[in-house]
């Protein structure tokens, strides 16, 4: 159980690592809002299926809350680019994202009760502290128009945030 | 004929003392900002009777909530108050993005 958890870990993060390095030479500002409004979407679903399959109230809690940021993200997001007259870009980044979180979600699916409420709270985990590292490493720095770049650096707050209380449920006793 | 006066003079005295005593006049209210979710300013000082008011600016919902102790939620684009009651000196968080991080001293009027 813990080895298959951690070989789809190290698969999602290398999955995730791949066309990140690779776009690493320069995401465009299309690019990199398709990329974040991608990450927000993926987490957004994550959210809508521990609402439905979780008895765990904290659980639950949480994923509202997350569904309920995410989408506040998303909506700056997409009038940001209306604004800025912007058309979200997709690419190989945001491919492999959805793809991952795609496997991740109907490896959760499978799941009841305690076990799934564990694996969907240390995805979070390890799903937050992936998207950290990319807009600290790659998207902010790359991207040029500074209102985006705002939004990214708040959206990470958020992120980061959301990585401490994940952190913090996946470490009580259940 | 002047002693009957005093008496009642002091008795205003003392009406006036307690209404003092329980809604302070120089009661303040202390504005913090919620901004990209910082709290300014992080660090604030007050005295029992005063009140915080916490101004979110940002999209997302915050607390204000102190470990074991007092919970304030701030809605999105909205505000939210506290009357402070007590002498304490406290961190609190918001409970829903806990890297958000601000104090409050409070000291006796
Ligand atoms: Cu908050």
């Amino acid at each position: 159980m813990l080895n298959r958890h951690t070989a789809a870990l190290a698969a999602l993060l290398l999955i995730g690592a791949a066309p990140l390095a690779q776009a690493a030479d320069k995401p465009t500002d299309p690019q990199i809002a398709h990329i974040a409004y991608t990450a927000g979407t993926i987490d957004i679903e994550a959210a809508k299926q521990a609402i439905k399959k979780s008895k765990n109230k904290e659980v639950v809690d949480f994923a509202k809350d997350m569904e309920r940021d995410h989408e506040a993200v998303n909506k700056q997001a997409l009038d940001l680019v209306k604004k800025l007259k912007v058309k979200p870009e997709d690419n190989a980044t945001s491919q492999a994202l959805s793809k991952a979180a795609k496997e991740e979600r109907a490896k959760l699916a499978k799941l009841k009760g305690a076990a799934f409420d564990k694996a969907y709270i240390e995805n979070e985990v390890a799903y937050h502290k992936q998207v950290n590292g990319a807009l600290e490493t790659l998207l902010i720095p790359s991207a040029s128009n500074a209102e985006l770049k705002s939004l990214l650096e708040t959206g990470l707050k958020i992120f980061q945030g959301h990585e401490q209380r994940a952190e913090h449920a996946a470490g009580m006793p259940k | 004929m002047r002693r009957a006066l005093t008496v009642p003079k002091r008795h205003l005295w003392i009406a006036l003392a307690l209404i003092i005593s329980v809604t302070p006049a120089n009661a303040e209210t202390i504005e913090v900002t919620i901004e990209k979710l910082v709290f300014s300013p992080a660090n604030v000082e007050a005295k029992v009777g005063d009140t915080i008011e916490w101004v979110n600016k940002d999209v997302f919902a915050h607390t204000a909530t102190v470990k074991g102790g007092w919970e304030v939620t701030i809605p999105p684009k909205s505000s939210a108050k506290l009357t402070l009651k007590k002498v304490e000196s406290v961190d609190y968080f918001c409970r829903f993005h806990p890297n958000m991080k601000g104090h409050v001293t409070v000291t006796s009027p």
